[in-house]
């Protein structure tokens, strides 16, 4: 089951669509969700415990996949700073006809600016299209992780997990 | 000759935490390192931990080890830098190097918290300048301000390989590829994911085959390997770096144990020869602990949960800590540390303490 | 090959500039940063040369373990200079096999 994270470094269509923390394509169109892209138990619980509508579980063995309500979760995108592994992103479909939103964690320099067209990238890095920062924020209590929205083609809101600068 | 109620050599997460744990019940305690600056490992970890709120989740390391030196202070614990324990003798007697001379020292008792060193695999070419350990490539990034090389080669995909590729990339550099002998990743997905997506492939089943370069390095060449670990012909790949990083792997540090005649038992699962120790981290020498790294490869959680062990355990032995509390706080830390020993990750490790549980036994 | 601005560590609280001379060649580095960290943000790789092959070494570990980055400072042989700090004025060379002892008692 775990074979694409363990082979390659990263998750496998497979292994995305089997999770427990993946929001239904259905869901995503009525509004952000969550995307715990979580797949291997390791003791960790900082997504549960920071979810203000307690729409991430993992109970009392932490080792439990996080898994999501998906009808309880309201996109809020707190938790993509909290967990630390960075697998947490948030995805919107229903933004426009035909972008959608997709938010990430990051914490490298420099940060890009509201307005900025990058590259985006897919789990493994490779180039998938281009990409329109939409927001950064960065504040205090996320402990200098960042969280980028990207406003990108909506077939590939399940695909785009990262971006890179045009300028070389 | 100088006499402490306890001892700690090594103030990293291990050490300080046991010290803590002593000092609250009134030990007094003198912590020892041969470093510069205490924390251990800790202050080049610029991740945010896993685990839960009990085990510092989400703390980078480097503010764990600024709180964990601060609570030692405060309660009064002795943090004596630039000091190497060169010996543990008969009585638990030390001989202990103070910058340019010799002091006796002697403590009730000893929490050996020394960590581990790195292992290396030699390949035509590993004594260029420009082969370091990938602990070097992080003490130089994230503690000196200077990167390590341009563009890096990891060799070595456990948690270390990956975690310090990422950090490599935060630092500005570029990490050509990860590579790994082994079919499969060896460290967590998350910090295996958090790096691919930046555009770096990992090439498993891969081992490096050479480095180049005439004065330092210039190049690195790496090749697929069989089943039995032979290399493939055929397979070569050649990268233009001038950093190539070893993270192949920890050893415990045990020197002064073995020393101290402990009994060691040979567990490959935790890094080559460990000290046996029980529940309550004591060795096969009364009044010498062990917590941390030395006692088996894992992690900063885990050190720190062995170090509150060792604390308590040498805070009751020693009369400051009475039967009772000590069980019921002994059930809690226990407790914790079986959640961090839990899931696919934490079993061999947990499969490798309960030999040596078993070997304090004979 | 200083890191001006980390994303997590901000900038580094450096000692204030100073020289020192490596092989006889004037060098900038910060006050009481390792020696060999001083080395690496100029590009210098290469800390001593060996006895019988006269192979170039360099950092290895970079916490004072393995001793491949000793080099001869202000006459002393066999400094580890990835934990000894640097200083104003200090004469580092590239050490040639074990070194000899030059400095004043």
């Amino acid at each position: 089951m775990l074979e694409g994270l363990k082979k390659t470094g990263y998750l496998s269509d497979e292994e995305l669509k089997s999770g427990p923390g993946i929001p239904s394509a259905e869901r995503r169109k009525k509004g952000p969700a969550a995307v715990i892209e979580c797949i291997q138990p390791i003791p960790c619980n900082p997504c549960e415990t920071s979810c203000k509508v307690n729409a991430i579980a993992v109970g009392d063995d932490i080792t439990n996949l996080p898994r999501l309500d998906q009808d309880a979760c309201i996109g809020c995108a707190s938790c993509i700073a909290i967990c630390p592994g960075q697998a947490i992103f948030v995805v919107d479909d229903g933004f426009e006809e035909e972008r959608s939103r997709v938010m990430i964690p990051y914490e490298f320099l420099p940060l890009p600016q509201k307005g900025d067209m990058v590259t985006a990238l897919d789990r493994s890095g490779k180039e998938v299209g281009d990409a329109e920062i939409l927001n950064v924020r960065k504040k205090e209590n996320m402990d200098k992780t960042a969280v980028v929205t990207l406003a990108v083609p909506k077939a590939l809101s399940m695909t785009v997990r990262f971006f890179k600068s045009k300028k070389q | 000759m100088q006499r402490h109620e306890m001892v700690s050599v090594g103030a990293g997460p291990a050490g300080l935490s046991a010290a803590i744990a002593a000092a609250k019940n009134g030990v007094q305690v003198a912590v020892y390192d041969e470093n510069d600056r205490p924390g251990g490992q800790l202050f080049k970890q610029i991740h945010k931990f896993f685990g839960s709120h009990e085990h510092r989740a989400m703390e980078r390391g480097f503010d764990i080890g600024k709180s964990l030196l601060e609570e030692a202070r405060s309660l009064g614990v002795q943090v004596i830098l630039d000091s190497v324990v060169m010996g543990i003798y008969e009585n638990r007697t030390m001989n202990v190097m103070v910058k340019d001379h010799v002091e006796e020292v002697k403590g009730e008792s000893i929490l050996v918290a020394t960590g581990a060193s790195e292992n290396m695999i030699p390949f035509p070419g590993w004594t260029l300048p420009g082969v370091i350990g990938a602990g070097a490539a992080q003490t130089m990034a994230n503690i000196h301000g200077v990167k390590p090389g341009k563009r890096l080669l990891m060799v070595g995909s456990g948690n270390v390989g990956v975690v310090v590729s990422y950090q490599m990339r935060q630092a500005g550099c570029e990490v050509v590829a990860i590579i790994d002998a082994a079919p499969e990743v060896g460290g967590y997905g998350v910090h295996a994911a958090k790096v691919a997506r930046t555009g770096v492939p990992f090439y498993l089943g891969h081992t490096i085959k050479a480095a180049h370069g005439k004065k330092w390095v210039e190049g690195a060449t790496i090749h697929q390997v069989d089943a039995s670990w032979n290399p493939v012909q055929g397979t070569e790949k050649t990268f233009d770096v001038d950093t190539i990083c070893v993270a192949v792997g920890l050893n415990p540090m045990t020197q002064l144990l073995k020393m101290a005649a402990c009994k060691m038992v040979s567990v490959p699962a935790l890094g080559g020869s460990i000290p046996a120790h029980d529940k309550n981290q004591a060795t096969s020498v009364p009044g010498i602990y062990v917590a941390g790294d030395v006692s088996g490869i894992e992690e900063a959680s885990s050190a720190i949960v062995e170090g509150r062990l060792a604390g308590i355990a040498i805070s009751n032995r020693l009369g400051f800590l009475n039967d009772g509390d000590f069980h019921q706080q002994r059930e809690t830390l226990l407790k914790s540390m079986a959640g961090l020993r839990s899931g696919p990750f934490g079993q061999k490790r947990d499969e490798g303490k309960q030999i040596l549980f078993e070997s304090m036994k004979g | 090959m200083r890191i001006t601005e980390h994303p997590i560590l901000g900038s580094f609280e450096k000692g204030k500039k100073i020289t020192f001379t490596l092989d006889g060649d004037t060098m900038e580095g910060c006050d009481n940063e390792p020696i060999a960290a001083a080395l690496r943000a100029q590009g210098v790789l290469i800390h001593r040369i060996t006895t019988r092959r006269e192979e170039p070494r360099g950092l290895f570990c970079a916490i004072g373990r393995c001793t491949d980055c000793v080099m001869t400072v202000d006459g002393v042989p066999n400094v580890r200079t990835c934990v000894t700090p640097l200083r104003e004025g200090m004469d580092i060379r590239t050490q040639k096999g074990k070194g000899q002892i030059t400095a004043e008692e």
